[in-house]
């Protein structure tokens, strides 16, 4: 997951030829305009002072929320109060907010949760789900329209919530770490997207591979991954942006235990319904215990839930439109 | 295993009877006898099992499941041994008046969202699209799309800390000496609020889909109609928004078809603020009522109801959607 630049850069040409289907609109990124076409009209100025302006709001949507968090959870209390609340501008810098958190206490483990759920969670989901897409990516292969229908049918009809309550409570699954991970560990639809890229290595290839001698888990590892590593990472991506960012699971299946719960939990609790966590007594909110934690505590558990985001997100971002697509077209 | 082993192609055991040898098959090839065709691909059929082992799991079991919706469950004597209810637990669904305002709602904010959510993202992929400096669509594209990979639970605190009654916006009107307006907590402007937020998280993420759409239309067309001397606003009139035809009626079915779920997870945080009246919603009646009073077959019957109208809308989206001469979500 954690992919280096330049890495993902080398698949980029690789991907885009096995993308190369009848339908047009999946290949690769937006086609390049260099420049207006000589019949096109230029653009008056009021015209292009409203589109700027519509941009910049976008824009500024998304960045002064995120810029105001981040800003505040590194304030001195002094610069806290003189701003009476939220900070806009930089005064007084201080980083004692997280080394308060990070220092020990629940926060601290709420973030290791968080991450152990994410990395275990996204092994468990890419193996069975790279798997299964290879597995039903062969058109000619035994049986493998009846198993996907099997899949499919999983998209439209479910037993919902309570049933599936019930199930999973009925296996013991409550208060168990699996119940956080097991239950949500397939996504269908990430397997159909796989599988329609899988499905689209050279065949030939394949079969030069075949007879060389490998085997079916020779050729996924060493054929098919490899031509396929961009929406291979993709898929990561999204299972491991699911597993960070779940906290109904925590709701359902382990509500009481204050110890297990990840970072999304915390932040539910803590930030925003600015409760005292049980237990945290030797917590960096410890001083505030049962009140509502300061300012810059709160924002700073804001911040952590976003930095692994942050971290992966460049390097990911150029490759989503397959991924994408591929899934959202076929349904 | 096993699961794999007896799902092994009911339609091909049929086949592989009639003719022992092998067959013809729909391109002429000769087709393998389907215990050879089972034993080459004995590799493939075996990485498919955790999978289906999994989904037989959590999704196929819970389907049977659904029967506690017909039952007074009590989860000390199990599935199998509590006592039948027959229609009963609907009954008394239709008879609350908490689940009709649960629907009204459902109902309301998914027509809300509708008409002020579905249009946003392809008016931002139009926008978008005149950006001719690629260097600077690439960069809205990336800070455009990052919401969506926020948590509702982060994406509804940052709401909060903005809007909120302590928020930015708040105290920035009470310096001003004008009346504070929380926004977060007012039940009556909740639909906005929610249809805010999704806007904010989801609109950035919905425009990939139109964008590629946008691209593939074929740029000809644009300088044939300049030629015969259509101005920028026809041109998008009679070749961009037919060109997106197909992608905005897929997405309007997919909609439609998802009227009922209007977004579990931001209605659950909620709720406590703006109270269950206008926060209530199908799923978390069907989790309020069902699995925090332990009062799980009324639950079920909730969730039951839900599910079988969703399908129906699905369905009825559509046929809409082959009425209009396009694909939908699946052909015919």
């Amino acid at each position: 997951m954690s992919q280096t630049p330049t890495t993902v850069r080398a698949d980029a040409p690789t991907a885009a030829p096995t993308a190369a289907e009848p339908r047009p609109a999946r290949t690769g990124r937006p086609r390049a305009r260099a420049g207006r076409a000589p019949w096109e009209e230029p653009p008056t100025l009021i015209g292009q002072g409203a589109k700027g302006v519509t941009l910049a709001g976008v824009i500024a949507a998304v960045a002064v929320p995120l810029w105001i968090i981040a800003l505040t959870s590194i304030s001195t209390p002094g610069a806290v109060n003189r701003a009476g609340g939220l900070v806009i501008w930089p005064d007084g810098i201080t980083f004692d907010a997280y080394r308060q958190m990070l220092g020990d206490g629940t926060v601290r483990t709420a973030l290791m949760v968080s991450f152990a759920i994410t990395v275990v969670g996204t092994l468990v989901s890419m193996i069975v789900s790279v798997m299964a897409a290879y597995g039903l990516s062969r058109s000619e292969s035994f049986a493998h329209r009846p198993i996907l229908t099997l899949l499919i049918v999983t998209m439209f009809v479910s037993g919902g919530l309570i049933p599936t309550f019930l199930v999973v409570t009925g296996l013991g699954g409550y208060d168990q770490w699996w119940s956080l991970i097991l239950p949500s560990a397939v996504s269908v639809f990430n397997i159909l997207v796989l599988r329609s890229f899988y499905s689209t290595t050279s065949a030939d290839l394949i079969d030069a591979a075949r007879l060389d001698g490998a085997g079916d888990w020779r050729i996924l590892w060493s054929v098919v991954l490899p031509t396929s590593r961009a929406v291979t990472a993709v898929i990561a991506l999204f299972y491991a942006v699911g597993y960070w960012n779940s906290f109904f699971n925590v709701m359902l299946y382990m509500p009481t235990s204050a110890e297990k719960w990840p970072l999304q939990y915390v932040l539910l609790t803590y930030v925003n319904r600015g409760n005292g966590l049980p237990g945290s007594v030797n917590s960096g909110f410890g001083a505030a215990n049962a009140q509502t934690a300061p300012l810059t505590l709160q924002m700073a558990v804001v911040v952590l839930t976003l930095v692994p985001l942050l971290m992966v997100y460049p390097f990911m971002q150029k490759h989503f439109r397959t991924g994408v697509l591929t899934g959202a077209i076929k349904g | 295993m096993s699961t794999a082993r007896s799902e092994r192609g009911t339609p091909d055991t049929a086949g592989g009877a009639a003719g022992r040898k092998g067959r013809t098959g729909k391109n002429g090839a000769v087709r393998l006898n389907w215990r050879v065709r089972l034993r080459r691909d004995r590799t493939l059929l075996l990485m498919t099992v955790p999978a289906v082992v999994l989904l037989l799991i959590f999704n196929y079991a819970p389907l049977f499941g659904l029967v506690t919706a017909f039952q007074y469950y009590d989860p000390l004597v199990g599935v199998r041994d509590s006592e039948w209810a027959g229609l009963a637990q609907f009954q008394q669904l239709f008879h609350d008046p908490l689940f009709w305002g649960a629907l009204k709602n459902t109902l309301w904010l998914s027509l809300v969202q509708l008409v002020l959510f579905f249009p946003v993202p392809i008016a931002l992929a139009l926008l978008l699209n005149t950006v001719l400096s690629e260097r600077l669509r690439n960069f809205i594209q990336s800070v455009v799309y990052l919401p969506h990979f926020f948590s509702w639970v982060l994406a509804i605190t940052i709401f909060q800390q903005m809007l909120g009654g302590a928020g930015i916006l708040n105290h920035f009107l009470r310096q001003n000496d004008i009346a504070p307006w929380d926004i977060t907590t007012n039940p009556h402007t909740f639909a906005l609020l929610v249809t805010s937020q999704a806007i904010w998280k989801e609109a950035g993420w919905g425009i990939i889909v139109f964008l590629a759409a946008l691209a593939a239309i074929n740029t000809d067309l644009y300088e044939a109609a300049a030629v015969d001397g259509a101005g920028r606003w026809r041109r998008m009139w009679h070749i961009t928004l037919p060109g997106l035809r197909g992608v905005i009626v897929l997405m309007l079915v997919l909609r439609l078809g998802n009227a009922l779920t209007v977004g579990f997870e931001q209605f659950l945080i909620q709720r406590e603020a703006v109270g269950h009246e206008s926060a209530d919603v199908l799923d978390t009646f069907s989790f309020y009522y069902g699995i925090a009073t332990g009062n799980y077959s009324f639950g079920a019957a909730a969730g039951l109801f839900k599910s079988v109208i969703s399908l129906l809308l699905i369905w009825g989206a559509n046929k809409l959607a082959h009425a209009f001469g396009e694909d939908g979500l699946y052909r015919k």
